[in-house]
Formats: C-alpha cells, structure tokens, sequence
C-alpha cells in the first residue's frame, strides 16, 4: 500500500479528539515550529517540499507564501478555502469531518509562517455539522494552549476563527471568498492587486486550501525533502482524490502522485473497477471544471504512455487529448451515460453559479445551457454544436475570474472528444429521448472487461 | 404570496443578541460587517426564513445599510427569502449524484409530497428543492435538512419514505 501521509491515522477511534490525537503524535509540528524555527525556516521547508496547491490551480504553496507583503503596522492574514463546491470534489469535508485538528495543527503551523495574529477558515455555509466539528476542535486545542496567547511559551499569540459561507460555489475562487469574508455578495476582484499584496480589509493574505494546510504538518514533521522524495518529478507528495461516479468503491483516497490511473481505477485499493461490470467511457479527473476525457485518453496519452495521477501526466498533450489533476475531483463514467446530458448539467450548474458580473460569464453559461438543453431534448440543430463551441471559445480567457474558463471547458472538450454523440441526438432526436448513444466507436477500450 | 403578519416587525431576543454580540467579537474593530452571513445563518434558523424586517434589523445591529442586508441575502442560495416547509428537503442535482440516480430521487420526491420544488406542503411541514453539489458526491445521491444541515447519503426510495415519515412524527 501506498503510504499515507494525511489519513494514516483516520481510523484510530476518538481520532477526532484533542486528546487522541495528541497521543497519536499530533502537534509534533506546532512544537518543532514555534520552539526550534523561525517563520521563515518554515517557509523553506514547505518551498523544498515542493508542495503544490491542492485547491485546483496547483501554485508551489512556497512560493505564494514567500510573495506575502510585510508592510510595518499592518495586519496579515491566512484565510483556509473550505468553501469546497466543486462538483466531484469531497476530500475536504471529509479531513474536517473525521481530521480537524490535521487542519487546525496546520493552520497553527502555517498562520506562524506567514507571521498572521489572527487567522480564518472559510467553511462553506451547508457544512454546519463540520463548522461545530472544528469550533468543537479550536476550543480544545485552546485549553491546551495550542491556540491563544503566548503559544507554548513562544511569544506568539494566534487566534483561530471559522467562518461560514452562505451557499456560492464562487466563493471558493479566492477573491470572492474575500469579499464574502468581509459580509459582502461574493463578487471576484479585479487582479492585481492579488491577495498577497491587498486581501481581507485591505491586508496582505494568503488564500490555502484546507488539504494544502494539512500538508504543512507533515512536510514540517518530516522535512521538506522527505516529502519531496514522495511522488513523481514536480508532482511531489501525497494528494487526496474523491472518486465518485460509476465505480464500486467511491470515496477519498490518499494516493502518492505518479500512481498510474488504470491502477486507480481497477485496484481494488481504489475505485474497485466499473461498478455492475460495465466498461468505461469517460473520466472527469479533476473537478467539474477540467476537460472530460474518453476512456482510451484517460488511461494513456496520446503517445502510448500510461497515464499517471499527476500534475504533468493529466495535463500532457494539452487540451487536445489531456486534461488536468485540478482538485482532484475524479468522476467515472460508465458506458451508459449520456455525455450530452451530463454537459447540459455543468452548463447548467455554471448559469446558476455565476456570479454574473462578465458579460461573456453570465450570458455565455446562459447561452451554453439553453442549447445543450434543446439538444438534449431533441430540439437540436446542427449548426448548434458549432454555436456552442463558438460560446466557448468566447467565454474563455475574457472574464474577470477564472469561472468563465471553467464553464467553457467541458464544453469545449465534450464536443472535442464526443462529437458524434451529439451529432446522434440531432439526427436521432426521438431515440436520443428513450436510449442513451453508449459506447460507440471511442476508439479501443484497453481494459474492457 | 407573503402574509402581511410575516413582514410586520420584529424583536430579536436576548439570547440571539448575546450571539451576534459574540460573532462580531471575531473581526478588527469597525469590521462587524464580516459577522453579516453568520448572523443571516441565526436569523434563519430561528425564524425558518429571512424576512425584510428581519433584514432591516440585522442592518441596524451591525450598523450598515438595510440594502447590504438585502444584496447579501439575495445572492447566497442558503438564505429563504420567503416561509418554506418546517423541514427542506435539499437533494443534490449536480452531475456527480445524477450519474447514481437523484433525478429519480427527485422526482419520487415531488410524488411523495405532492408539491412541485420550492412549493410547501398543505400541512406547512415540507418544502424541497435540487441544490448544487453538496461536496459529497461519493455518498450521492444525497440530501440535506437545515437548520442544522443533517446528512441523508445513499438515498433510496424507501430511505425517502422513511425519512419523510419520521420528520412527519
Ligand atoms: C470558480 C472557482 C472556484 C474555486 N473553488 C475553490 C474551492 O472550493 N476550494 C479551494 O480550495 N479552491 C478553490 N478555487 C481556487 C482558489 O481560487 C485558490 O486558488 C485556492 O484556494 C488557493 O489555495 P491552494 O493554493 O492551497 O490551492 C476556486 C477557483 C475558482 C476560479
Ligand atoms: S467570470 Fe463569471 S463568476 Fe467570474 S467574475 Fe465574471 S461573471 Fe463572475
Ligand atoms: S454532485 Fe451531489 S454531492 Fe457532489
């Protein structure tokens, strides 16, 4: 098995505890830091681990930090992203749920790093049984002198607040959280200023994803090298895939980067195959945002190789026959679904998530759902998979926040990969309505069972 | 339709305060604004929805504008602008959970209680609607019930059922 670096300890009983959690070795990290280095000690271990942000944009944790503004007499502050709405994603609720103080040690560590008084985790508002777990968490680790004044006698005071949402998927971008966080509607600032420089209030801030801040208390426990030795070229460590869709086993998995996907899938360490023995058609790897692949693409590149569960290995070949490890958000599709249907979904999930400042954003999602849903249900023309690849490419690259790409991609690559399938539900409206186009000519499945 | 008795003003009680006070506490001094979606989350589970004189006197507590009250509770999909069902009943409809079936949960959903999304039943005990993904996609099809936002994971129909006729008890 695999080694586990987050959840290695999830299953020992009142883990969730202080207590438990302690004796387990928990903290170890908070000690080393406050007691035996600098801030910026810390910094350079998390830039030597090479960890990567696990919140979908995959930026060197490191250097972000290392970017943070230190003017004199300003506050500076850690905000953690638990906003977690990304469609397919999970891993967060479930570290809060079964791992708080992971996360809470983590935010200790980091908000001392980056020299942050007081520090925010962001929880999106459905997750009210996680914000008790964590402020049940925050106010043993408080009592126990891990938050506070004088934290083990370093001199350093932190306090540690959780912050609900109010139901926005857009609020997980780091901006709109921001601007959330302050009480207002969850609109994307203009950048730059970035965060670093202006964020909360005004103040130098780092964004972080709560699997990235959990990271922080092994890479310091271990040494950034060591964490760096795990996984494969720049995609080093550990990282929590959620797996759902059609597959036996769905849930979290920690993995080492580099794991080949065919090994994900089929090992009965992961996903456990197709579930009711069908074959594959199609993975979404990273979130409802990145590029839907076709079974033949997900499992090796265009080139042959095996395709790994890295940064590097999703995304080669670019969009054309790649995609990418985003949030890790792994969603499988068995041969009976229909990837018109599930297109039209996104499309319609984006509309209702935008935010609606852009024009291209607000119009285009709009735009895109109403034609996939005409297509769908057999009112479909032609010359409209031409419209919306059309609406795409005008979305793209031509808003003030990266959503507009999100919605435009799955677009863009459904029709890329599976053109003839919504051809089919023009020229075959009727059918389309009672079966789905199934598998098709998808090219060669290697591990039709 | 609103009743006039729902818009007619109200007081927060004592405890509810005491709770606002302690949110507002959390942020630097002249920042109370940060503590706005915290206490739209108190008024609503108290009252079961956010009102315009709930609204108007959440902007005078934190000292801002009653139209920052509103823009707030009006973007964020958590916050009722309108009564609902005692209990609401929230399936996920995103494209994760509809590849394991929660269409079907849906519709079973509007069979069983007899009213279309975003309508009350006649007894006032259920309202449902489709959310966006609930960060639970493993678990799908799922649903969830505020004010505490109870988890219901690999719903079924006779998980429906069952569930409908405990919350009716
Ligand atoms: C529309 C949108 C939604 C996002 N949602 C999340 C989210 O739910 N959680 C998250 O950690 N990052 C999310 N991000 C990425 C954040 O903007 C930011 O990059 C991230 O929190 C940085 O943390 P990291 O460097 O640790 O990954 C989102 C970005 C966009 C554009
Ligand atoms: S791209 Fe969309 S979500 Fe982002 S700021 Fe523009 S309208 Fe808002
Ligand atoms: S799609 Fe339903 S919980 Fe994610």
């Amino acid at each position: 098995m695999a080694r586990k670096l987050l959840l290695e300890n999830i299953n020992v009983p009142g883990i969730n505890t202080f207590d438990v959690y302690r004796q387990q070795g928990g903290y170890r990290a908070v000690e080393k830091a406050l007691k035996s280095m600098s801030p910026d000690d810390v910094v350079e271990e998390v830039k030597k681990s090479g960890l990567r942000g696990r919140g979908g944009a995959g930026f060197p944790t490191g250097m972000k930090w290392s970017f943070l503004a230190k003017p004199e007499g300003k506050a500076r502050y850690l905000v953690c992203n638990a906003d977690e709405s990304e469609p397919g994603t999970f891993k967060d609720r479930y570290l809060m749920t079964y791992l708080p103080h992971l996360l809470i040690e983590g935010m200790i560590v980091s908000s001392f790093a980056l020299g942050a008084k007081v520090s925010y985790i962001y929880v999106r508002g459905e997750m009210m049984p996680q914000i008790r777990i964590l402020e049940k968490a925050i106010a043993e680790a408080k009592n126990a002198g891990f938050l506070g004044k004088n934290i083990l006698g370093s001199g350093y005071d932190l306090e540690l607040y959780v912050q609900p949402g109010g139901g926005a998927y857009i609020c997980g971008e780091e901006t709109a959280l921001i601007e959330s966080l302050e009480g207002k509607r969850g609109n994307p600032r203009i950048k730059p200023p970035f965060p670093a420089i202006s964020g909360v209030w005004g103040c130098p801030t780092v964004v972080n994803n709560v699997e990235s801040i959990a990271a922080v208390v092994p890479i310091i426990n271990d040494g950034g090298e060591e964490y760096a030795k795990i996984g494969n070229g720049r995609s080093t460590g550990t990282k929590l895939i959620s797996a759902s869709g059609n597959i036996n086993k769905p849930g979290v998995y920690e993995i080492e980067l580099g794991l080949p996907v065919e090994e994900f899938i089929y090992s009965d360490d992961y996903c456990g195959g197709i579930a009711n023995s069908k074959r594959l058609k199609a993975v979404v790897a990273g979130g409802s945002s990145v590029p839907i692949l076709p079974a033949n693409l997900i499992l090796k590149t265009i080139t042959g190789e095996p395709r790994l569960m890295s940064y590097e290995s999703l995304s080669d070949g670019g969009f054309q026959s790649g995609s990418m490890l985003g949030s890790g958000g792994f969603i499988a599709f068995d041969e009976d679904q229909c990837i018109v249907r599930n297109t039209w979904n996104y499309a319609r999930f984006y509309h209702h998530e935008s935010c609606g400042q852009c024009s291209p954003c607000r119009e285009g999602t709009g735009w895109m759902e109403k034609v996939l849903h005409r297509l769908e249900y057999g009112h479909g023309k032609m010359s409209d998979i031409d419209l919306l690849v059309d609406v795409a490419k005008k979305i793209e690259g031509n808003t003030i926040c990266p959503l507009g790409d999100a919605a435009a991609w799955p677009v863009a690559s459904a029709i890329r990969h599976f053109r003839d399938e919504f051809e089919w539900h023009v020229t075959h409206p009727k059918e389309a309505l009672e079966r789905n186009y199934g598998l098709a000519n998808y090219a060669e499945f290697t591990n039709a069972i | 339709m609103l009743k006039v008795t729902e818009e007619q003003p109200i007081e927060f009680s004592s405890k509810l305060i005491t709770e606002f006070n302690e949110i507002v506490t959390r942020y630097p001094e002249e920042k109370q604004k940060a503590a706005l979606l915290p206490i739209l989350h108190l008024v609503q589970a108290e009252y079961g929805w956010v009102s315009v004189p709930a609204m108007d006197k959440v902007a005078e507590h934190l000292d801002i504008k009653p139209i920052e009250v509103y823009e707030v509770a009006s973007f964020y999909s958590m916050y009722f602008l309108k009564p609902q069902g005692k209990y609401v009943l929230e399936v996920c409809r995103t494209g994760p959970c509809c590849l394991v079936g929660a269409e079907k949960i849906m519709d079973y959903m509007e069979k069983q209680l007899g009213v279309k999304e975003g309508e009350v039943t006649s007894d006032g005990l259920f309202s449902w609607r489709g959310v966006e993904c609930l960060a639970a996609c493993g678990m799908a099809p799922v649903l969830q019930i505020g004010p505490e936002y109870t988890f219901h994971e690999h719903l079924t129909e006779e998980k429906v059922d069952q569930l409908i006729q405990e919350l009716k008890k």
